[in-house]
Formats: C-alpha cells, structure tokens, sequence
C-alpha cells in the first residue's frame, strides 16, 4: 500500500519513487508494459523511418536486377516449392559441414520461431496488450516457452560463432590477400549484433515477467533456464520502476537493431536473410543442362543477338544477380573447387563477392548507376574463367543452391565474342572447326580403332552408314576414336556391346566431336554446328537408343541435345546385365585393392553412382575401398575436352591431388569410367612419382578383362586363322 | 656461262661458315666455276675477312663505306646493284640478312630467284634444276629457275659440304667507289641482345636437348635430370620456348643460340632446319624420337626409335649407377 | 593509318598429313582442309593492333580464286575492314616475283601507309615482301617481330636475328614488313563471326583492270617453276640402335663416353 498518495489515475505513469508491490487489480499504469507508453511516438518514428529506409534499400537493390537479362524461372512451381521445403526450410546441405551446419540449422530455426515474437514486439510498442490473432492461451504460452528456448539457443550460437570466428578459424574463410581484407570483422561485427538483439529480446521480456509476478498476476512461466527465465529471476527484486526502466530500455534497444540489421543486412552477405528464400525457390531445376545464350531466343534467331554472353554486370541474369546477393560467403563451394585447391585463380568465393561488390559500388544507394563496364580485365581476369573445369562440385555444395557454371560459360561466352581466346584453346577450336575432333586428325581415321588386326575378327563393329542399320549407336567421340591409349576402351566397350547381345554399331568417320566442352568453353555457334550435324546423323542412322563411355559425350546427348534417342553410359548397361544374371566374371587377382573414381559428368551432374560400384562388386574377389571424397563430393581428375589444352597458372596438377588421395585411402588400382579422367589419371600417376605403385584402369576394360566369354566355335576358328 | 658471285656474311672479323660451302654450291652449277666472293662492311675487323678470303676465292671484291657498317641489307642491295655485272648469279646463305636482302636483289638486278635450296642438281641449258622442301620439310620439290638474265639463290646453311682443295692465294679487287653514296629508307638503330638466361649453352659441350616430344612442362624435369647425370646442360628447340617451357636462352637454333658441343643429345626433336642452324662444329649427335621417320634421323650420327618419357629416367639411373661404381 | 595485308590460303599446317599421291608428283590434296597462312593471320592481328593504337584501316589482299575469298571473310570477321580478290585465268602458276607483279599492280591503285605480309607461306619461298617492296620502291624489312608507330612518316621496326637478338631499325613510310610468328597472340574468330561477314562484299580485280600484261604474270610469266614433289630416298643417316632399350642406353653410354662426353 502506497501510504498517504491516492492511487494514480489509469493510463499515466510517474516515474515516481519506489513503487511498492501492488495488490491484484493494480491499474495498468502500474504494469511495466505501460512504461511504454510515453516513447509511443519515439518507437513509431523508429518503426516509419526503419521501415520506409528498409524498402527504399530493398528497391535500390532491385535496380541492377530491371536492367538484367531475362532469365525463365517462373515454371514448375510445386518443384521450386519443393526444393524450398527441402533446401531453405529444411536445410538439407548444410550439415555437410557439421559444426556449421547444425550451427546453422539452430539459427535458422531459432529465427523461424522467433519471427512472430519479433513482430510482437515491435506492434507493442506502438500498440500496448497487442497480441498476435493467431496466438490465444495456451497456444500463445507453448510459443512464449519454445520461443524462450530459440532466444537461448540463437543467443548462445552467437557466442559459440564468435568465439570460433577468432579461435578455430575455419580455412575456407579464409581471404586470399589478392581479394582484400578479412571478413571476419565484420562477420563479428553482425554475430555480436544479432546477440545483442536476442539479449534485447530477452531482457524485455524478462523484465515483463518479473512485473507480472511482482503482480502475482500471471501465471506466465519462462522456459526453465532459458535466458529470458535466467534473467527474470535476476529482476526479482527490482522495482517496478526500476524494471520499467529496463523495459523501455530492452525496447528501445530491441527495435534500433532490429531496424539496424534489416537495413543493414542488404549491404554485406547477411542480405542472404532475406533472398535465400528466393535464390531458393528461383534454383535452376535441371542439372547438367546450360542457359541458353539468351533465354527466349531460339537457336535459329541467335544471329540476330548482337552480343553474346557476360561481358558486363548487366549482361547477368536477374536470377544470377540475386546469387551475388545471395551469397553468405561460407567459402564451402571454393573448399570443394579442384581448381582452388591447386593454386589457379578461381575461387568460386569470390567470383560471387566480387560481382556483389560491383552491384554494391556501381548501384549506389543514391546517384547515378555508371553500368556498361568490362568486367574481364577489372573484377575478373582471363585465367580465372578459364581455369574452370566445369565439375560442378561448387554447386553441389551450396546450401543457397548458387549456381556457377551457367556464369563462368556466360563469361566465356562473352570473351569468346570479343576474340579474347587464348593460343593453346585457337588451335584445338580451329581443328573442331575443320575435322571435327580437336586433335587436327583426318576424318577418315575415326573409325580406324576397330580395324586393328587383333580386335578386328573378334567383334564386328557395324559403320551406321545407311547400308547398316542397329537399333543402339554406340557413340564414341573424338578422344576415344583417335588417342592411341583411349582407343582400348573403345574396343573393350564394343566387346562388352556384343557380349550383351546389343545390335549396335557406330557412326564413323561421319561422327563429330560431341562439341560437349566446346558449348562450355563458350563456343556456342561451333557447339551447335556439331549438334546439328550429330543429331542430323544419329536420326538418319535409325537407332532407337545410344550407349556411350564418355560420361562427356553421354550428358551432352542426354542435356545438350534435343530430338535424339535416349542415352546411357555403358556403366548402366553393364549393371543391368550384371543383375539380369547375363553376366559371369572371372574371380580378379587377389591382393589387389581397388578405388572407384566418380567422374563429374557421370556421378555429380547426372547421379550415377551405383551403377559402376555395382559392377565393380560383381567380380568375386573384388577388394574395394571408398575415398573420402567420394561420390557426389568426388574430387574432379582436372577436366575433359578443351580443358587439356589450356594451360593455367597452378601450384600443382589437380590430377596429383586426386592420384595422392587414391594412395591415402589404401588404392593400388583407380577404376574410371572416363577416357578424360584416364588421361588425367596416369599422367598424374607419373607425376607423382606413382608410376609402379598405382595403375588406373576404365571400368569397360576391367570388365572386358574379368567377363566369361563363350567363344562359338566360328569366331575361334576365325581367331586361330589370323 | 654467266658469272657466280657469293655475297659473304661475316661478323666480328670472321666470315661466316657458309662462306665455304657457297663455294661447293657454285661448282654444283657448273663444275668449272671459280665464284667471286662479294662482301661488304666497314674497318679493321672487316679488312680482316677480306684478307681470309684469299684462301678460299681466287677474286673477292670488297665493298667498303661507313655506311655498310653494320650490315643493312637495304643499303647493301643498293651497293650490290651498281657493282655487280647484269646476268649474275648470286648465292647468299637463308639466314636473316639473306632473307632480307636476297628477293630484292632479284628484283632490282633483274634477275629471277630461288630460295632456301637444298641441292643443285646441274643446268639445264638455261634451267637451273634444284631441290627445295616444302610444308616445314614434309616433302621435296624439283624445281626449275631459268637463269638466263641472272639468278639470286639462297642456299640452305649447311646443305653443301665444303668441297677439299687446296688453298688459293686470291686477290681483292676494291669496288668501293663503284658502290658510290648508300642512303636508304631503312637506318638501323641498335641491337638488343637477348635475355642472359642462369645457363650459357654454348659453354657447355654436352647438351640434352629437348623438343616438343617432351609434350608437358613438368616432363622437362626428366632433361633436368640426365643433364644433371651427365654433367651437361639443358637444351631445347623453338616450340619448347614458345610453350614457355623453357627459357629463350636455352633454345638451339636460327633464331636462338649456335653451339659447339662435342656430343648433342637431340630428345623428341624432329630435326627441323632452323633448329639444326643452331648446331655447329658437327659434333656427335644422337637423336631419340619415338617417330622413326623424324627428319632427324637424317642429320644424327646414332639414332634411337624410343618414347623419350620412358627413355631418358632409365638412362638417367644407368648413368648414375655407373658413376656410383666408378 | 592505311594498311595492307597480303595473304594467301595454304594447307593448314597441323590439321593435314601431307603426303604424296599415287602418281609420286604432286601431294594428296583430297583431303586438306586449308587455312590462311599462320604468318599471314600474324601480320593481320599486328595490323589491328596498330590501328586500334593509331586509327585507320586493314584491307587483306589475296591473288587466287573464289576458293580463297573464305580467308579473306576470316580476317574481315577478325576486324579487317576490305577483303580484295585478285582473280585471273593469268595469274595461274605465277611464281614469287608474279604474285608481288600482281600485287604491286593492286598496290599502285591504292594509297597503303604500310604493307605487310607474313614471312614465308608452305612453299617457304620467303620472296614475296621483298620483291614487292622493290618493285615499288618502298623500304624493307623482313623477320619483323615488333613494331612502333612513331608519327605518320616513320616506323621502329626489329628484326629477328641469330641467337634470339633483335635488331631494331627506323624504316621510312610508306614500307613493306615481312611478319615473323610470335609477333602477337592473334584474336579468336568463330564460326559466329564469319557468318556475321558472310554477305560482306569483296571486290575482285583481274589483270585488265589492273592493267597488268598477262605475259608478265602466270605460267607464262614463271622464271620459276615447281616440276614435282617427291620424298627423298633415304640417305645413310643415322646408325639406328636396334637393340632393347636396356642395351641401347648401355652403347649410347659408351658412346658418349668415346666422344669425350662423359666428364
């Protein structure tokens, strides 16, 4: 009892003196929450002005993105919704780091809860006894104590954050000094921050309680040892005051940072905050495919397109500029990159960063957009885009599913444009060009592997030439064809072909290079003559399905190509025959272990990973281990095609980083299923000093050597004559 | 029979080597032909040549002005068109100033020309018949240039072997002032030497050199290593330094560095002239290739059909293992 | 800056095997695909180089039939701004000084500040800057690997000369360069690119309007004249090894060793 002082008038408050407790029935003015009151207008100009600043920024974010391409992505809604379900909302990629991923999965999920508290909030300042229409009784009090406990959590997640910004420093967070200053300041900076806003959050609404159960009011229970319960019974004993004080305080703190970080946010990687959802939804659904030139121009009317590919910021799509914004600078996808890893100059990083950093120097938040500026030779030089082998593994590994290879092709494209080519790349172009393989050899020598007296009377291969027909074409491409090693896969292949009874036969000397990396090098016009003439070829030739062992060959038909017949890679038809039961394999020569090499185009773009295990499991005796990057995290041999031409700048072959992790996981043969990663293997093989320690061999030879095959009695008779 | 001249390069008071063989060059023309050596350049260092040349031509006409000295073919044609008598025949070594001077000589003299020849197989009443190569060296041509109003031939370096005689003790007929006043359009500056590289490959007598064969970078090492062996130094040829392989100043050739070694370990180098240019003193020249029809195999004393990557490491142990025991 | 290029298409060095035929005289030429001239793209790439740098314009010039338009759209889609055909029954079988006859012609009838051409096509003939450069009167310079354009009346020039050294040289416009490889990295030019040329004109010139006599040109012209191909018959050559490599390296040691290689 407030002795001799008549009870205050509801709706005012005085910061009088100590209050003493109040009975049951105390008028609102008594309560903490009414010390909001007199700041009413202070919240609400905060509120305008934070808000009305955060649209203007939001919209200024957007100008880039009015000036950008086309970019179709508005199809197929219930799959995007379905990738945000599963990527955004249920954080699939992220616990591929663990520590940051179940790091990052509680502060995601702590924000989700916490996203109706925080409006709560802010509503109450202005609105007092505001309460959330969903939110009644104990619907409202299960959330009060959940919503506690994501507080807690975030809050502690901050801490665990910070500290291990400044104690484990995880590499890939590194900044390389060519890229600048560390980042770690300010991701601090936003960590501490976001802290406070929990604590904020925390100390309101324990100061709340703390009035409510002087009060005896409420039965409003804190979650037991959460922050906001730790700190209400810290406040137990402060007067009401005292508490409003604070209260008014935790506010007025509560919503400066909120404001403070949502306008903050759209000029640093936490803008991820907002967009994610977006890029989320936005993704690109289809795998192993590239954006067309110009989305909505058809093929035919390319040559009305006065420029080809990214040679400016805004020659970028608005959905790869919503990437740039997009980023949350986790470095996961430069930590994968085989590039990266030895020493060239790409780091998927920081082709993103940079591009923000571009949009946020060139957009400013007032003035004048200067657009229109070269972007290589500024922000990104030659070799960084060229260094690319296109493996995918920085896509794989982004848990905003932030796509890359479409930009670096749409890089190259553009550069391939203005004739910025290097030398080592004209020359196998050139040769594309006129005989159709990069190596510059005669057309009619494509087909010579299967003429080779040995293999020649042990398996027919049938030229598709019109006089010959076969329902399956077993497309070989130019490596396979011409390089003297590759070749044997090619005959072991045919031989596998035959032994599973396909009536198949090949193209010849009509067949052309695939023009699979030609298309990713930024070749378009080029790619596309090769396309016509082998998709022109394969539906004169009448088959009704291919078969190919260059997993190159085989996504290009499958994604590049259109109106052809389906394509396998032989690793398929091969593992249908071994669960058929059509296949028998000889026990494999004990004491020899082996290793499964995924290549990119067959494991990480296209999935197929079982399959060539499958097989490999078949032989009796198969002694097999498992890399640690392995499958769709598999560690890319140094790339294909027009990629063994170009020299980059490098500490060391990707291909050695690969042969030294074979050795590590106990291998002495690598199996491929990829005349590209072959080449790239036994060369690395030498390199390393490996040569007499480690073998590699293709999966088609490893199974033409282990098949029983039954020798009728003709072909014996044929075998013994030559 | 018209009258042979053969316009001498030389520097540094030597003449140049093809000097000589210009001479057997000459007598493949016609047997009986005693060609007149034609040079020309300014002071002390240049008199010199001039008195060399008595041993080999029976006539030299020297041709000395301020001008000419250092040697710029644009002011030499000019000086070679007053002095020389119509309906010459001229040789001149293919090599840089050759190139240059040469087909303009022609023009000017009125003569007609052939280039880079690589054997003379006699005339034809007024037909010289000689052999040239063509597409890099792939294949050979018969070729047939009527001399009938003067010729100008560059000879391949190298091509015709020095024919033994005895020395002549020949005179040197001053043409100077026939020459008269040379300006031109062309006035040289200064020669830029090339970058010194850490190694001087003509200081070393044996070399391992290396050519496109070698196919990566991270192969030379292989060089690197036998040369190491042997006690040598590493050579290459003109697509090695292209490829940035290797530095300039280890590249053999017509547009590199000339060397002396006594022993020339040719490693998947196809044998291409310019690059054989490079290579004086006929030393003994082994060639590795894997191509058993590299030209090469032409020019080597021993030759090995071998893959150079497996080759050289064995080759490099055995040297080792035989120094060890040694 | 007015430059011109004279080019010429060739068979493509790496993408062909040159062999003989059948009949021993001449090579197989069913097969070739044909390119411009390496040194030839060089000297365009240098032209561009230079104009960008200066102002002006490139025109690629070529003496042969329609078949050889294809180079001259080629370097039109890299940037030159003229291609020019010299056609003409005439101009068959002109040896070197024919080809420079003709294009000296072509050059009188124009204003060029410079003319390049590349060193030396397939036949290596190495002729045809100098000739030209003579026939007009021009100064010459040959194996250039650099140029400089110092005002509208002279050039700094350097010529590639043994042992990798340059010469460097002040050459008076207007002047004839032969172009060395290795001048420059040459730009990309896609198929994209040519098809944007593909209905660019391109005039062409024969000898009438040259006002060349037929009689000083081709066949008839050639002091000059390519009877066959052939390859040569083997010669002694080398003492091939033909042992196992073991036994190899083991005589190339003795050998080294007898020649005073071994230290």
């Amino acid at each position: 009892m407030v002795a001799g002082t008549a009870a205050p008038e509801v709706g005012t408050f005085e910061f009088a003196g100590d209050a003493e407790i109040m009975l049951e029935g105390t008028p609102l003015a008594l309560q903490v929450t009414s010390a909001l009151v007199p700041g009413r207008t202070l919240f609400l100009t905060i509120h305008i002005l934070g808000f009305t600043s955060f649209a203007y920024i939001v919209a200024r974010r957007l100008v880039p993105l009015l000036r950008a391409q086309r970019d179709l992505r508005f199809d197929r809604p219930l799959a995007r919704l379905a990738n945000v379900l599963k990527f955004w909302l249920g954080q699939w990629k992220h616990p591929r780091y663990k520590t940051a991923g179940i790091l990052h999965i509680l502060i995601f999920a702590g924000f989700i809860l916490l996203a109706i508290r925080a409006f709560s909030v802010l509503i109450v300042g202005v609105s007092e006894n505001f309460v959330m229409p969903s939110l009644s009784g104990s619907a409202d009090h299960v959330y009060q104590i959940v919503t506690d406990y994501a507080a807690t959590v975030v809050f502690i997640c901050m801490i665990f954050a910070i500290l291990r910004r400044l104690a484990f420093k995880p590499v890939r967070y590194t900044v390389p000094a060519r890229y600048g200053k560390a980042h770690t300041a300010d991701a601090i900076f936003l960590l501490s921050l976001i802290a406070v806003l929990m604590m904020a959050d925390s100390l309101f609404e324990a100061a709340r309680t703390a009035n409510q159960l002087h009060l005896s009011e409420s039965n409003e229970l804190r979650a037991v040892l959460s922050l906001p319960w730790l700190l209400q019974v810290g406040f137990a004993s402060l007067s009401v005051p005292t508490l409003g004080r604070l209260y008014f305080a935790a506010y007025l703190i509560h919503e400066v940072t909120f404001y403070f970080l949502l306008c903050y946010r759209p000029f640093g990687i936490q803008f991820h905050v907002e967009t994610s959802l977006f890029t989320v939804f936005f993704a690109k659904l289809d795998r192993g495919t590239l954006k067309p030139v110009k989305w909505g121009v058809p093929d035919e009317h390319l040559e009305q397109v006065k420029s080809f590919g990214v040679k400016t910021f805004e020659d970028f799509t608005w959905k790869h500029m919503l990437d740039f914004y997009s980023c949350a600078d986790c470095g996961r996808c430069s930590d994968n990159c085989p590039a990266n890893s030895v020493g060239r100059p790409l780091s998927p990083r920081f082709i993103t960063i940079k591009a923000r950093d571009y949009a946020f120097q060139h957009y400013r938040m007032f003035g004048n957009s200067g657009y229109g500026k070269p972007l290589i030779g500024t922000i990104y030089s030659e070799d960084e885009i060229w260094s690319c082998t296109t493996c995918g593994a920085c896509e794989e590994e982004c848990p905003l599913l932030v796509e890359y290879i479409d930009k670096i092709v749409d890089l190259r494209r553009g550069m391939v444009d203005d004739g910025n080519v290097p030398q080592s790349l004209q020359k196998p172009l050139k040769a594309l060009e006129s005989r159709g393989n990069p190596y510059g050899k005669m057309e009619k020598k494509r087909a010579e592997w299967a003429k080779v007296k040995e293999f020649q009377p042990t398996c027919k291969v049938k030229i598709l030439d019109g006089k010959n027909g076969a329902d399956t074409l077993y497309f070989v491409d130019s490596i396979t064809s011409y390089d003297d090693r590759m070749q044997a896969i090619a005959r072991a292949t045919a031989k596998i072909l035959d032994h599973g009874g396909a009536n198949f036969g090949i193209l010849g000397t009509v067949e052309k290079d695939s023009g699979h990396e030609v298309r990713r090098f930024g070749e378009e016009t080029l790619f596309i003559a090769l396309r016509d003439h082998n998709a022109e070829a394969i539906r004169a030739s009448g088959v009704e399905r291919i078969v190919t062992a260059d997993p190159h060959a085989f996504n290009a038909l499958k994604h590049d190509y259109r109106d052809v017949p389906p394509v396998e890679h032989i690793s398929q038809f091969i593992a249908r025959d071994v669960r058929a039961g059509r296949i028998e394999f000889k026990p494999i020569k004990d004491g020899v272990v082996y290793t499964y090499h995924d290549p990119c185009y067959l494991g990480r773009h296209n999935q197929i990973y079982d399959d060539p295990r499958d097989v490999l499991d078949a032989i009796p005796g198969m002694k097999r281990v498992e890399m640690k990057r392995c499958r769709d995290r598999s560690f890319c041999c140094g790339g294909g095609g027009l990629m063994l031409f170009y020299e980059s700048k490098e500490e060391m072959r990707i291909g050695v980083k690969r042969v030294q992790m074979a050795a590590e996981a106990g291998a002495d043969v690598i199996v491929t299923a990829c005349p590209f990663c072959m080449v790239n293997i036994e060369d690395a093989i030498k390199v390393a000093g490996l040569e007499g320690k480690m073998t590699a061999i293709d999966l088609t030879e490893l199974v033409e050597q282990q098949i029983v095959f039954e020798v009728p009695a003709e072909s014996e008779a044929a075998l013994q004559g030559v | 029979m018209a009258r042979i001249f053969a316009y001498i390069i030389h520097k540094a008071g030597v003449a140049d080597d093809c000097a000589v063989e210009l001479i057997a060059a000459a007598k493949k023309i016609d047997a009986a032909a005693s060609p007149t050596a034609i040079v020309t350049g300014w002071g002390a260092d240049f008199d010199a040549v001039c008195d060399s040349l008595r041993t080999s031509y029976a006539e030299t006409w020297k041709i000395s002005n301020e001008a000419l000295a250092y040697p710029n073919a644009e002011l030499i044609r000019k000086a070679l068109v007053k002095v020389l008598p119509p309906e010459s025949i001229v040789l001149v070594a293919h090599e840089h100033l050759g190139i240059d001077l040469a087909p303009g000589l022609s023009i000017k003299t009125n003569a007609s020309f052939v280039s880079d020849v690589l054997a003379i197989d006699g005339l034809d009443g007024t037909d010289l018949r000689v052999v040239r190569q063509e597409f890099g060296g792939q294949v050979s041509a018969h070729v047939r240039c009527d001399i009938s109003s003067g010729a100008v031939v560059t000879v391949r370096p190298g091509a015709f072997k020095p024919v033994e005689s005895a020395p002549v003790s020949g005179i040197v007929v001053d043409k100077s002032t026939d020459a008269g006043e040379l300006t031109a359009g062309r006035r040289y500056l200064e020669t830029i030497a090339a970058e010194a590289g850490d190694v001087d490959i003509t200081k070393h007598s044996i070399l391992v050199s290396i050519g496109r064969g070698i196919q990566e970078k991270d192969n030379v090492a292989l060089a690197h290593e036998l040369a190491e062996a042997l006690g040598a130094a590493v050579s290459c040829s003109r697509p090695v330094v292209d490829a940035k392989w290797l530095e300039k100043s280890r590249q053999v050739g017509s547009s590199g560095k000339t060397v002396k070694p006594k022993v020339y370990l040719a490693c998947g180098i196809s044998g291409s002239f310019q690059h054989l240019a490079g290579i004086k003193g006929n030393p003994f020249l082994i060639a590795i290739n894997k191509n058993p029809r590299a030209p090469i195999f032409q020019v080597a004393d021993v030759g090995i059909v071998d893959d150079i990557l497996e080759f050289l490491p064995e080759l490099t142990n055995k040297v080792r293992e035989m120094r060890r025991a040694a | 800056m007015e430059i011109l290029v004279c080019a010429r298409r060739v068979p493509d060095t790496s993408e062909n095997e040159i062999q003989l035929n059948r009949a021993g005289n001449d090579i197989e030429r069913d097969d070739l695909v044909y390119s411009i001239n390496e040194a030839d793209n060089y000297a365009v790439e240098e032209a561009l180089q230079i104009i960008a740098r200066v102002g002006g314009s490139v025109t690629v010039v070529t003496v042969g039939t329609e078949d050889d338009e294809e180079i001259l759209r080629r370097e039109m889609a890299m940037g030159a701004s003229h291609g020019v055909l010299l056609s003409d029954d005439a101009f068959y079988g002109s040896d070197g000084r024919g080809i420079a006859t003709i294009l000296k012609a072509f050059v009188q009838r124009g204003k060029y500040d410079m003319i390049l051409t590349g060193v030396q096509a397939e036949d290596g003939g190495t002729q045809v800057g100098g000739m030209l450069a003579a026939m007009l009167d021009y100064p010459f310079a040959s194996l250039v690997n650099s140029i400089e354009v110092h005002d509208s009346k002279k050039l700094k020039v350097s010529r590639e000369i043994a042992g990798g050294n340059k010469e460097v040289s002040e050459i008076d416009l207007p002047c004839v360069l032969s172009i060395q490889t290795g001048i420059n990295e040459p730009r990309y030019v896609g198929m994209r690119g040519i098809r944007q040329v593909a209905s660019a004109p391109i005039p062409t010139h024969a000898a009438s309007a040259l006002g060349i006599d037929p009689a000083t040109v081709g066949e008839t012209g050639a002091k000059v004249k390519r009877v066959d191909y052939f390859v040569p018959v083997l010669g002694k050559g080398a003492e091939m090894l033909q042992g196992s490599r073991e036994e190899n390296i083991d005589k190339l040691i003795e050998l080294v060793a007898a020649k005073g290689g071994l230290k």
